[in-house]
C-alpha cells in the first residue's frame, strides 16, 4: 500500500494543471482520426525535457490514457475510429448515434471506459511491485532473453507477416548499434555526421510514428471529410450510469479482457476491443441486438480497450520491456529524465514511479469528467481536413525534433527514419517492432556483452545462455511466439485463398 | 500489386542486411561487433527469405504503392523534404515551417482555390498555427531555432 502515501504529489498544483492539461488535449488528440496514441505521446515528449520526471511522466501518462478513450467520440459520431482500438466501439456506438442516441453512446462509453481504466490501473498497482521483485532475480542472461522476446513477441504478432515483423526488430536492433561503441569506444556504421551520437531515441520515436501518418495523409490527396457529424441530443447521466451497471457481463467481459490482453506485450487495444465485444456477444442473452445499437456492444469495446492500458505498461515498470509501442515511447520518455526502468524503479525513484501510476488512476476519473462535456468539442476537431492535420503533425515533428538536443541531425534522422517506414509499411512492414528493436537494441547489447564476460570466465557461452529454467523458458517463449504466429499467418492465407476460390 | 513492388523494397533491405553484415564480420576492433555480428547474421537470413519470397511471387502482405497514390504524394513528399533537409536552416524555422505549412495547406485543401475565402482561411490557419508553434517553442520551452534570414 505504499502507493497511497504518493498521492498527495499528484495534488500539487503543477502536476494536477498537466494532469488535465494532458486529459482535455488527450481527448481531442484521440477524437482525430489519423492521430493515433502513440504518436500523440511521441509528439509530447518534447514538451516534457523542462518538466521534473514526474511532472513529464503525468502529462504522457494522462495523454495515453485520454488518446485511447477520446477516439471513441470520432468513432461514435462519424464512423471513424480515432484510434485502431476503437473500431469495435463504431459497430454499436455509431448506429445508436444514429438512431439519435448519440449522447447516451458517449456517456456510456466514457463511463465504461473510466470502470474498464480504473481497474487495469489498480492491477498496475498490485502486480508491478510483485512482478519488479522477482525481477530482481534476473541475471544479464535473462535480461538478453527478455529484450529478444520483447522484440520478437511484437515483431510476430503486432505483424501480418511474421518473417517482415522479425525483419523489421532486426532493422531496429541494427540501428541501435549505430555510433561509438560503450566498451571499445569503436565506431559502427557512422556514415554521417548526424550519426556520430548514435540515433537519438526521441527524434526516432517521433519520425517512425508521425512522418507515416502525414505520408499517407498526403497519399490520400484534396480528399473531402468522409463522415458527417450526428448531432448530438441531451440525455440523462443519471439513466446512462443505470444501464452501465445493469450491464455488468459486458462490462466485466470487457474490464476483463482488456486486462489480460494488456498484459501481453504486443497484443494492442484494437485486439482488446474486437475480442471483448465478441465475447460479450457470446454471451449475451441479446446477442441478436449487436450492431444494431446495442449498448453492451459500446460498454464491452469501451471497458476492454481502456483495461488494457495500466496492464500494458507491467512489462515496462518491472522489467523495463515496453509491451506496445506507446510503451516504448513512454520508455523514451522516462531515459531522456535518466530514469531506467526495471527492477530497482521502485527503490531509486518511488516518487516518480507511485505519482505516475496515481496519476493515471485520477487521470481516469478526469477523463469521464472531462469527455462527457468536451466530446461535442472533440468531434468538431475531428473535422479538421487531413491537409491541415498533415501540416501541423509535419510542423510539430520538425520542430520537436530539434527540440531534443538543438540539433539538425536529429531532424535529418527524424525524417529519413520517418519517410523509410513509410514505404517500408506499404509493402508489409512494421514501426512497432522496428522501434522496440531500437529501444531494446543497447539493453540486449550490454547484457550479452556482460553475460558473455560471465560466460568466458565460467562455463562457456553455450551453458551460460542456454542453461537454467528461466533461460530455457524465456527461450521456449521466443519459439513458441513465433511458431503461433506464422502458424496463425498460414491458417489466414488458407483462408483467404478458399474465400477467393469460393469467389 | 505486381511482383516487382515487392522485389525492389525486400531487394534494398537484403542489400541493406548484406553490407551490415560485411562491416560487422570485416570491421576492427572485432570485439565491439560482436552483437552487431549476431543481428546481422539474423538480419540477413531473413531478408534473403523475404527477398527470395517476392522473387517467387509469394509475397502478398502490403497495400503496395498505386500510381494514384504516388501522384498525390510527390508534391507534399518534395515541399516536405526541401523544407527539412535545406529550407530550415538556410532559411530559417519559423519562416520556411510558415512557407511549407501555407504550401502543403494548399496542395492537399480539399476547398476550391477559386475561393478568395478559401485562401483568407489558408492565410489565418497558417497564422494562427505559427502563433501557437511560436508560443510552445520559442517562449514556453526556450528553443534557439537556426537564425531567421528576414529577422
Amino acid at each position: 500500500m505504499e502507493f497511497i502515501g504518493y498521492f498527495g504529489a499528484v495534488f500539487e498544483p503543477a502536476a494536477f494543471g498537466l494532469l488535465l492539461v494532458g486529459t482535455i488535449g488527450g481527448l481531442i488528440l484521440g477524437a482525430t482520426p489519423g492521430l493515433s496514441p502513440t504518436m500523440a505521446v511521441a509528439l509530447l515528449i518534447p514538451f516534457t525535457f523542462q518538466l521534473a520526471p514526474a511532472h513529464g511522466l503525468i502529462l504522457l501518462g494522462a495523454a495515453y490514457t485520454s488518446t485511447v478513450a477520446g477516439g471513441a467520440v470520432s468513432a461514435i459520431l462519424l464512423k471513424i475510429p480515432g484510434a485502431p482500438a476503437n473500431i469495435a466501439t463504431t459497430l454499436d456506438g455509431h448506429e445508436m448515434a444514429k438512431q439519435g442516441r448519440g449522447a447516451e453512446a458517449l456517456q456510456l462509453s466514457f463511463l465504461a471506459s473510466a470502470v474498464g481504466g480504473v481497474f487495469g490501473v489498480l492491477l498496475l498497482i498490485f502486480l508491478t511491485p510483485v512482478l519488479a521483485r522477482w525481477a530482481l532475480a534476473f541475471g544479464p542472461s535473462h535480461l538478453f532473453w527478455l529484450a529478444i522476446l520483447g522484440v520478437t513477441v511484437i515483431g510476430s504478432l503486432d505483424s501480418r507477416s511474421v518473417v517482415k515483423g522479425l525483419l523489421s526488430g532486426c532493422i531496429g536492433l541494427w540501428l541501435a548499434t549505430i555510433g561509438f561503441d560503450d566498451i571499445m569506444g569503436a565506431q559502427r556504421f557512422i556514415f554521417h555526421p548526424a550519426l556520430g551520437g548514435g540515433i537519438n531515441i526521441i527524434a526516432a520515436l517521433i519520425g517512425l510514428f508521425a512522418i507515416p501518418q502525414v505520408l499517407n495523409m498526403f497519399a490520400k490527396g484534396r480528399q473531402p471529410l468522409g463522415g458527417e457529424v450526428i448531432k448530438v441530443q441531451p440525455h440523462s447521466l443519471g439513466a446512462s450510469m443505470r444501464e452501465l451497471f445493469r450491464r455488468p457481463r459486458a462490462l466485466s467481459i470487457g474490464t476483463m479482457t482488456g486486462s489480460i490482453i494488456g498484459l501481453i506485450p504486443g497484443v494492442g487495444g484494437q485486439i482488446a476491443g474486437l475480442v471483448a465485444y465478441d465475447q460479450a456477444r457470446k454471451f449475451s442473452s441479446e446477442r441478436d441486438k449487436f450492431g444494431t445499437g446495442h449498448s453492451e456492444g459500446v460498454i464491452a469495446a469501451e471497458s476492454a480497450n481502456n483495461a488494457m492500458v495500466g496492464p500494458s505498461l507491467v512489462p515496462l515498470l518491472t522489467l523495463s520491456i515496453p509491451g506496445s509501442p506507446t510503451a516504448a515511447v513512454l520508455l523514451g520518455g522516462l531515459l531522456i529524465h535518466g530514469i531506467f526502468p526495471g527492477p530497482d524503479l521502485f527503490n531509486n525513484y518511488p516518487d516518480v514511479a507511485w505519482t505516475f501510476i496515481n496519476s493515471m488512476l485520477i487521470g481516469q476519473i478526469l477523463m469521464c469528467i472531462f469527455g462527457l462535456y468536451i466530446a461535442g468539442l472533440a468531434a468538431r476537431v475531428a473535422q479538421v481536413p487531413q491537409s491541415v492535420m498533415a501540416a501541423v503533425v509535419l510542423g510539430l515533428a520538425v520542430f520537436g525534433s530539434y527540440s531534443v538536443q538543438s540539433s539538425m541531425g536529429d531532424v535529418y534522422v527524424m525524417a529519413a527514419l520517418g519517410v523509410m517506414m513509410f514505404f517500408l509499411e506499404r509493402f508489409g512492414f512494421s514501426a512497432a517492432p522496428l522501434v522496440l528493436g531500437l529501444i531494446l537494441g543497447p539493453i540486449a547489447e550490454a547484457n550479452f556483452i556482460q553475460g558473455s564476460m560471465i560466460a568466458n570466465a565460467t562455463d562457456g557461452l553455450a551453458v551460460y545462455f542456454f542453461s537454467g529454467t528461466l533461460n530455457i523458458v524465456l527461450i521456449a517463449t521466443v519459439v513458441l511466439s513465433i511458431v503461433y504466429s506464422a502458424w496463425m499467418e498460414i491458417r489466414t492465407r488458407r483462408f483467404i485463398e478458399k474465400q477467393e476460390a469460393m469467389a | 500489386m505486381s511482383r516487382l513492388q515487392h522485389v525492389i523494397p525486400s531487394g534494398i533491405v537484403a542489400l541493406v542486411g548484406l553490407w551490415v553484415a560485411y562491416i560487422s564480420y570485416t570491421a576492427q576492433p572485432a570485439e565491439a561487433f560482436l552483437f552487431p555480428r549476431l543481428i546481422s547474421t539474423v538480419f540477413v537470413v531473413l531478408s534473403l527469405w523475404t527477398f527470395g519470397k517476392a522473387c517467387l511471387g509469394w509475397s502478398r502482405v502490403g497495400q503496395g504503392l498505386s500510381r494514384e497514390m504516388l501522384v498525390n504524394l510527390v508534391p507534399g513528399l518534395l515541399v516536405a523534404l526541401v523544407y527539412i533537409f535545406w529550407a530550415a536552416r538556410t532559411v530559417g524555422f519559423y519562416t520556411s515551417t510558415t512557407v511549407a505549412f501555407f504550401i502543403l495547406l494548399s496542395l492537399y485543401d480539399p476547398a476550391p482555390h477559386s475561393e478568395v475565402r478559401s485562401w483568407i482561411r489558408r492565410i489565418i490557419i497558417t497564422a494562427g498555427f505559427m502563433a501557437v508553434m511560436y508560443g510552445l517553442f520559442a517562449q514556453l520551452l526556450r528553443v534557439y531555432t537556426p537564425r531567421e534570414v528576414f529577422f
